[in-house]
C-alpha cells in the first residue's frame, strides 16, 4: 500500500497535507482499497466550521455507506468538485486527483493526534483491517 | 461464536486474490477484481460463482412428492424427474421461512437448493414434520456448486462439456459424467442472464472451477463474489431472504404469488394466504429507481410519500448497469402502481424515487 512520505495520518484512515494555514484532506490508498469501488461522495460544503475527529463526509462503496473524519478542526474552504461526476477518482488517484476538501486551521490547533507515515504503516500492517 | 465454514474452494478463492467475508456462517469471496467489474463481466460475457455454501437437502422415498407438497406452495406435482421448480417453505402464519429450488432429480428422490444463512432452520422443520416413508438427508456439507452466468455461458458450456452433452432446457436437471465426475447440472441461476448451475460431490471442487475458468478464459471468464451476486439479483428484483423475505412477510406481499398454488390441497401456511387473497394484501414490495444521480439507496432507509413515512426499503444498490439507484421496498398496497412516484430518506434529506416494473435494468 502507498503511504507517501509527505502526509500525516489519523487512525481513521484519512491523510492530511499542510500548505501553509490551510490543508488538504483525503482517504488513503489503504482506505480506498477496502472500500473497494466508490460509486458516491458527500462532501461538507464550503464555510463549515468543524472540529476534529467529527463526521464531515460520507463516501459510500457499491456495498456500504462509511463515514469520513476530519483529521483536524477548522474551516471548510473548498471541496473537491470532480467528486460529484466521477467518485472513483478515490480509488484512482486517493493522494491526488481524489482528494476530498480544503481546510483552513486556526492557530493553536492540536496536530499531535496524528501520525507521522512510520506509525500509519505500522496501524494497517498490524491491523489487517480497516475500520473506515 | 462458531469459526466460520469454509467451502471446498476456499484456498482457490484465497490463491484467485478474492476478497473473504464472513457470510451465514461461512468464508466467502465478496469480491474478485472489484464488484462493478464482475456485474458487467456477468451481463456482457461470462462469469463464475461459488455457490457450495448454499444448502442441499435430500428428500426420498415413495411418500416424498406428497409430503414436500403439504410443506412447499408451489405444486410439485407439476414437475417431472428431470425438472425444477421455484418454491417457498411457509410457517402457520403463511410467512417465509425460505425461498428455495427443488430440483426432482430421480425417480422419488428430490434435491432442494435452500439459502446458506436458513439450512439448519429448514432442516430442523424439515425434520419436525417428519412423515413415514420420507428420508431427509442434509448433504450441505459434502457437495459443492457453481453458478456460471452471462450470455457466454452458452458457448462455455458446448467448450466445458463438449458436443455430445445437449444444454438443459429451462426448469430441466441431468446428471452428466464428466470424465469420471458426476456433475447435476441445471439451468437455473440468480443473475438475469443464461446460465448453468452445477453441483457435485465436494471432492471435485477445486477440478471443476478451474477447468471452467480454463474453459472460458477465451471468453473473457472471471471469478465473482457475493457483492456482484447481489446487484445482478436485484436489478432482476430477484428476492433476497432475510432482505425482501421474512418470517412475517408472505409471498403474496413480496409480490410473489405465481409461486404458490393456492389451489392444491392443504400445505402448511395456506390458510391465512387465502383469507389474505380474499381481503387484499395490506403492504407490497416494490421495485424502485432514483430519479437523479445520488447517494445509493439502503436496506433501512425511510419511504416517503407526500411528506409521511409510507414504509422501507429491504434491498437497495447502485445499479451497476444504470449507474443510478435502484431498489426494492415494502409498501401500503394503494401506492403499488408503476410510476408512483416516492421519496426517499437518506441522511436527512429527501431524493425523488419512482415505482418501476420488474426487471430494473432493462
Amino acid at each position: 500500500m502507498n503511504v507517501p512520505d509527505d502526509l500525516q495520518y489519523a487512525p481513521t484512515h484519512e491523510w492530511l497535507r499542510m500548505e501553509g494555514e490551510t490543508a488538504t484532506v483525503g482517504i488513503t490508498d489503504h482506505a480506498q482499497a477496502e472500500l473497494t469501488d466508490i460509486v458516491y461522495v458527500e462532501l461538507p460544503k464550503a464555510g463549515a466550521a468543524v472540529t476534529p475527529k467529527q463526521a464531515v463526509a460520507v463516501v459510500e462503496s457499491v456495498k456500504a455507506a462509511s463515514d469520513i473524519y476530519s483529521p483536524i478542526g477548522g474551516t471548510i474552504t473548498e471541496v473537491n468538485q470532480a467528486l460529484e461526476s466521477s467518485p472513483g477518482l478515490v480509488n484512482t488517484d486517493p493522494y491526488g486527483e481524489g482528494w476530498l476538501y480544503r481546510i483552513r486551521i486556526e492557530a493553536g490547533e492540536e496536530l499531535e493526534v496524528l501520525m507521522d507515515p512510520a506509525s500509519y504503516r505500522k496501524q494497517i500492517a498490524s491491523a489487517g483491517d480497516a475500520s473506515v | 461464536m462458531p469459526e466460520s465454514k469454509k467451502t471446498p474452494l476456499y484456498d482457490e478463492h484465497v490463491r484467485h486474490g478474492a476478497r473473504m467475508v464472513e457470510f451465514s456462517g461461512w468464508m466467502m469471496p465478496v469480491q474478485y477484481s472489484g464488484i462493478v467489474d464482475e456485474h458487467h463481466t456477468v451481463r456482457k460475457a461470462v462469469g463464475v460463482f461459488d455457490i457450495s455454501h448454499m444448502g442441499q437437502i435430500h428428500v426420498s422415498g415413495g411418500g416424498a412428492r406428497d409430503w414436500l407438497n403439504h410443506l412447499l406452495t408451489n405444486n410439485v406435482e407439476r414437475i417431472g424427474k428431470g425438472e425444477s421448480q421455484y418454491t417457498f417453505l411457509l410457517n402457520e402464519e403463511g410467512g417465509v421461512i425460505d425461498d428455495l429450488i427443488v430440483y426432482h432429480y430421480d425417480e422419488d428422490a428430490y434435491l432442494l437448493v435452500v439459502n446458506a444463512s436458513m439450512t439448519t432452520t429448514d432442516f430442523e422443520w424439515m425434520q419436525a414434520h417428519a412423515r413415514a416413508g420420507v428420508e431427509l438427508e442434509n448433504r450441505s456439507a459434502s457437495f459443492a456448486g457453481l453458478a456460471v452466468q452471462g450470455p457466454k455461458s452458452v458457448q462455455l458450456f458446448d467448450l466445458f462439456f463438449g458436443p455430445t452433452v445437449s444444454r438443459p432446457a429451462r426448469n430441466e436437471i441431468r446428471l452428466v459424467n464428466h470424465g469420471g465426475k458426476p456433475l447435476y447440472v441445471s439451468s437455473t441461476g440468480y443473475t438475469g442472464e443464461n446460465g448453468f448451475e452445477i453441483f457435485f460431490p465436494a471432492e471435485f471442487a477445486a477440478a471443476v472451477w478451474n477447468e471452467i475458468l480454463e474453459r472460458g478464459a477465451e471468453l473473457g471468464i472471471k471469478p465473482c463474489g457475493l457483492g456482484a451476486r447481489d446487484t445482478l439479483r436485484l436489478e432482476m428484483c430477484y428476492p433476497l431472504n432475510g432482505s425482501d423475505l421474512s418470517p412475517t412477510r408472505t409471498p403474496l406481499e413480496a409480490g410473489l404469488s405465481i409461486f404458490v398454488d393456492l389451489e392444491k390441497p392443504g400445505f402448511i401456511g395456506r390458510e391465512p394466504l387465502l383469507k389474505q387473497r380474499q381481503e387484499g394484501v395490506k403492504e407490497r414490495l416494490v421495485p424502485f429507481k432514483m430519479k437523479d444521480k445520488g447517494p445509493p439507496p439502503r436496506a433501512h432507509y425511510a419511504v416517503f410519500k407526500d411528506g409521511a413515512r409510507i414504509g422501507e426499503i429491504a434491498s437497495g444498490a447502485l445499479s451497476p448497469t444504470l449507474n443510478i439507484g435502484i431498489g426494492m421496498a415494502y409498501v401500503p398496497a394503494r401506492f403499488a402502481r408503476i410510476n408512483e412516484e416516492i421519496e426517499i430518506d437518506i441522511r436527512g434529506r429527501r431524493y425523488p424515487a419512482a415505482i418501476e416494473k420488474k426487471p430494473l435494468h432493462r
